[in-house]
This record gives C-alpha cells, sequence and structure tokens, in this order.
C-alpha cells in the first residue's frame, strides 16, 4: 500500500483466441487485439492509458499506439503485474496497460520451443530443456519424500479435465482426462510424460491496472491485489536446479522457493492460507503444483503428492487449482502470456465469470508463476475487497 | 535395457566466457577443473571472476578427482533439438570436491540410475572442437 493511500485495481482483463496455430496471426496483432478488449472491459480507452508493460516489446508498443510519454515496466510475468499496481498506487501512473502475446514464433517443430532450450555453455551441450530442468527438481522430490508418477498425473488430469470444460481453451472439450491417459502418454524427459507437460500455443491477453477512482466506468467491480512476493534464486537455465540450492542467509532452499515470497504476500494482504478460495498456479509441468502447494503452505513438506492424490486441488477440493487448463490445456502463448493468464483468470474467478468451473463465492485468489526449473517463483493475492 | 550413449557429432554449445575458458581447456586435456579460493578455501562452480562466499578474486583452479554420486537425473526420450540422439540423461552429479555439476550420465541403463550411485567422469570428444565431461557408473571395485 502506498504512503498517499491511492489504491490500485485491476479493472480490466481479455484473453484473444488461443489456439496451438492462428493462421496468419502476428504477436503484435495479437496484442493490440488484447489491449483493446482489455480497455473495453474496463470502461477506458487508449486515451486514457499512461502506462504500458508486458514483455520486451511493451516500448515498441508505447511508439506504435502514440501512447507516450508514458510509464514503462520492465518486469516478467507476475511481478510486472504488481510493478504497475506499485506505479499506479505511488502516483507514477494513473492507467496501466499489461499486455503480451506471441504468434509464429514457434515454426521449427523438429525441436522443443525456442523459449524452452537455454543457451548457456554448462546447460546447452548437454541437452537440457525445460521439461529436463523441471524434471531434475521433480525427481529429487520423488527420491526424498517418495512421491509418485501417479501422483505427477493426477495434477496433469485435474488440470486438463478443467481445461476440457471451459469455453476458449485450445483443448476445450478434448476430455475428460484421467491418470491412465496421463500415465499412457509417450515419455518427454523421465518423470514427465507428454501430458505432464505444457503445451506450446498461441495467442494474446492483457490486464488493465489503475487507480480505483478511474474505474467507475468498468463493466464489472474491481478486483484488488491485497499482496505479492517474488523469491529469485539467479538467472534460469545456467545453473543445475538443485533442490537444496542455498543462499548466504541459510534456510529456504531451491526447492521449497515461492515459500517467502508468499509469506511476504499474506502477511500484506492480513490473510491466512484457509481463506484462499482458488489457487490459479502456474502449471508448466505437473510437479510444479505439488512443489507450489507445499512452498506456500497448503500442505506440509513432502504431503503434496498425497494431498492432490485426495483431490485436495479438484474444482471441488479445500483448494482448486488451475480452473481454466492452465498450460496444459488452456495456452501457453509465449513466454509473458502465460505468466499473465494465471492472473486473468484469477480476475475472472473472482468476478464469477468463470462459467463451467466457477469456484462458487470465490473472494480470494492466489496467482503464482515461475518455477523451480527455472529458479524462481512469484506469488499475487487477489481478493474481491479490500481489508 | 540397452545403456546409454554419449552423443556423437555436432552439438549445439555456447562459447566459453573468460573466465570457463581454463574449464573447458581442462576437458580438451582430460582434467575436470574447478575453482577453489585461496582466501576461504570454499569451492565454486560453474566458474565465477569473484568467490561466492567471501568475494575474494584470487581464485585457483585445482583438478578434480573426477568421482561423484547422482543428485538427481532425467532420461529424455524427446530431444530438445535433432541434435541429440535419444534416449540421453541429463543429471546433476555431485562432485567429491564439493560442487555440483551437470552432465549427462553414460554407460548405464536408465532403469538402474538411482540417487547417490557412485559415478565417475569420463571425457568424450563429441567433435574435434568439443570434449564434454560425462559420468559413468564407477568400476566397482574401484569403490572403496
Amino acid at each position: 500500500m502506498s504512503l498517499t493511500g491511492r489504491r490500485a485495481a485491476i479493472v480490466g482483463v481479455a484473453n484473444t483466441a488461443q489456439a496451438r496455430r492462428l493462421e496468419g496471426a502476428t504477436s503484435r496483432g495479437l496484442a493490440v487485439s488484447a489491449a483493446l478488449a482489455a480497455l473495453d472491459d474496463a470502461g477506458l480507452t487508449l486515451d486514457d492509458v499512461d502506462g504500458i508493460s508486458g514483455d520486451a516489446t511493451a516500448a515498441g508498443l508505447l511508439y506504435d499506439l502514440r501512447l507516450g510519454p508514458a510509464w514503462l515496466g520492465r518486469q516478467f510475468g507476475i511481478q510486472a503485474i504488481t510493478e504497475a499496481v506499485h506505479a499506479v498506487e505511488a502516483g507514477e501512473a494513473d492507467v496501466v496497460l499489461v499486455v503480451a502475446a506471441e504468434a509464429g514464433a514457434y515454426t521449427d517443430r523438429s525441436a522443443t520451443a525456442p523459449w524452452t532450450r537455454p543457451e548457456n555453455e554448462f546447460v546447452v551441450p548437454f541437452g537440457l530443456f525445460t521439461a529436463a530442468e523441471f524434471a531434475l527438481i521433480a525427481r529429487r522430490h520423488m527420491v526424498t519424500y517418495g512421491t509418485t508418477p501417479e501422483q505427477l498425473a493426477r495434477v496433469a488430469a485435474t488440470i486438463r479435465t478443467n481445461g476440457s470444460n471451459t469455453p476458449g481453451a485450445v483443448y476445450a472439450g478434448r476430455g475428460p482426462i484421467t491418470v491412465e491417459d496421463v500415465l499412457a502418454s509417450r515419455m518427454v524427459a523421465d518423470p514427465f510424460h507428454l501430458l505432464d507437460c505444457s503445451m506450446t500455443s498461441e495467442g494474446g491477453c492483457a490486464l488493465v491496472i489503475a487507480a480505483t477512482d478511474r474505474a467507475a466506468d468498468a463493466a464489472s467491480a474491481p478486483v484488488h491485489v491485497l499482496g505479492s512476493g517474488s523469491d529469485h534464486a539467479g538467472p534460469a537455465y545456467r545453473h543445475p536446479p538443485a533442490w537444496d540450492l542455498a543462499g548466504r542467509r541459510g534456510g529456504l532452499v531451491l526447492g521449497r522457493i515461492g515459500e517467502r515470497a508468499a509469506g511476504r504476500a499474506f502477511a500484506q494482504a492480513g490473510l491466512e492460507r484457509a481463506d484462499v478460495d482458488v489457487l490459479e498456479l502456474y502449471d508448466p509441468f505437473s510437479f510444479e503444483v505439488i512443489r507450489q502447494l507445499e512452498a506456500f503452505g497448503f500442505c506440509g513438506p513432502g504431503e503434496g503428492g498425497p494431498y492432490v492424490e485426495d483431490g485436495g486441488i479438484g474444482l471441488t477440493g479445500a483448494t482448486p487449482v488451475t480452473t481454466d487448463g492452465g498450460t496444459m490445456a488452456f495456452s501457453h502463448a509465449g513466454a509473458a502470456p502465460q505468466m499473465f493468464q494465471r492472473v486473468v483468470r484469477g480476475v475472472q474467478q473472482l468476478r464469477g465469470e468463470a462459467g463451467p468451473n466457477q469456484v462458487p463465492g470465490a473472494r480470494v485468489a492466489l496467482c503464482s508463476g515461475g518455477g523451480a526449473g527455472a529458479l524462481f517463483t512469484t506469488v499475487v493475492l487477489l481478493g474481491t475487497e479490500l481489508p | 535395457m540397452t545403456l546409454l550413449e554419449p552423443q556423437h557429432g555436432p552439438l549445439p554449445h555456447a562459447a566459453p566466457t573468460g573466465a570457463s575458458a581454463p574449464f573447458w581447456a581442462g576437458c580438451a586435456e582430460g582434467e575436470l577443473r574447478f575453482q577453489r579460493c585461496r582466501d576461504c578455501a570454499a569451492v565454486t562452480f560453474p566458474p565465477v571472476e569473484t568467490c561466492r562466499e567471501c568475494l575474494s578474486g584470487d581464485l585457483a583452479w585445482e583438478v578434480s578427482s573426477g568421482r561423484g554420486t547422482v543428485y538427481s537425473w532425467t532420461v529424455v526420450h524427446r530431444p530438445a533439438t535433432p541434435a541429440f540422439a535419444v534416449p540421453y540423461a541429463p543429471a546433476i552429479v555431485d562432485v567429491a570436491e564439493g560442487f555440483q555439476l551437470l552432465s549427462n550420465l553414460v554407460d548405464v541403463a536408465p532403469e538402474d540410475i538411482r540417487a547417490g550411485l557412485p559415478v565417475a567422469v569420463r571425457f568424450v570428444a563429441v567433435t574435434d572442437s568439443l570434449t564434454l565431461p560425462y559420468f559413468a557408473p564407477e568400476a566397482p571395485e574401484e569403490t572403496p
């Protein structure tokens, strides 16, 4: 919260069409469509925008949309959203567009998607890519706690079935997906089968962050950012993603990354874990959901596998997870959109606009980004009301 | 099950930095090199300009025994690029001198890999210009 007491809220959200390939679409064209749709949702126009963020293309969009002079955000994923909130609350901007899209980036299908392949000298010659990096974290958890492939598959089956029931999801209508389906899919990087992994797809999305006094014309009630946090352990895909990697202060290790971030977010919000109605967890690989449930304090260390096996993450469980299908079944449109889409979905849940997978009466949502294979985890808590 | 094999032929790899050039030169000469701080004796890898413990710039290169144990691993069946023949097994190795290294496991069947498996470095010249430090199970008679 700012010293002036000014509050920012998420007042508009939008997804473009999402698909494995959107023939003829470009990243820029999708970004413009997403931006205009989110502004329309907010009851605002481009003339109201005095800030923009999203990814490396934001400065170009700022110029091409003639938004300048305007505030420019530089953070990635969840942190781009919290950075925009902080900028508005500090008085640096009034209406910030957070937008990203991707199309046409993944064309060589003989290789994994370009954003999954690291270029570091100690990584690239050993054939690492994101699935392998995240598998190294998952395997260590399995060795330490006895977590099973079936428990991982339960995560994937739950999220993919959510996506099957979500209008507009890339894999809408493709389910239900069972644990057996996941285990029967071909192996990508042991313990991850194909269906344990995110898809690749194209699409765009946008959010509008505005001072609450600018949100009077929004069609929907503003969604408040109650707390946020970020944990980083270094650059992604350069160093061994070892569960036990620790820093100078000791204590938390890489495998628990996100615990500190979540603790900070809950402290800001004045909320307990039990106050959260829905978890829009970033789901690049099935195990990452188990890891985050433990790191964020929804179950104890090593208890994530049994927790998901007992149905804790289902739509009727204690903590429904990734209710639109996430990167596994909704969309995974490049580096930035996939992160923003967790927050878009959190907003939809809190507005009661989540369709068949609406969590009844949802008032608080936790959204996350990153993952231990990538050496960072970011968290934001959304709510329908200010504390 | 057949044993995992080293890669052969051109692989994607990045040019060494100033700090890492001695490591790659060591691989070409059959030495697994790492840095130890002359001031605080901390071991660090990958190579750095200043000690990650005490920030000293006085780092000495040493040669590892090349022995270690498997910390974590995966067996890849869908290669990062077509340059890699599958299956291959990226792994984090706990090296005896006290550092961790990303590598690939070779000469082991995928189902025989386990955490704590004793391994030893095996240098393989995949091309004329790239020698990689792979790790293979230590021969039983060499295990203390």
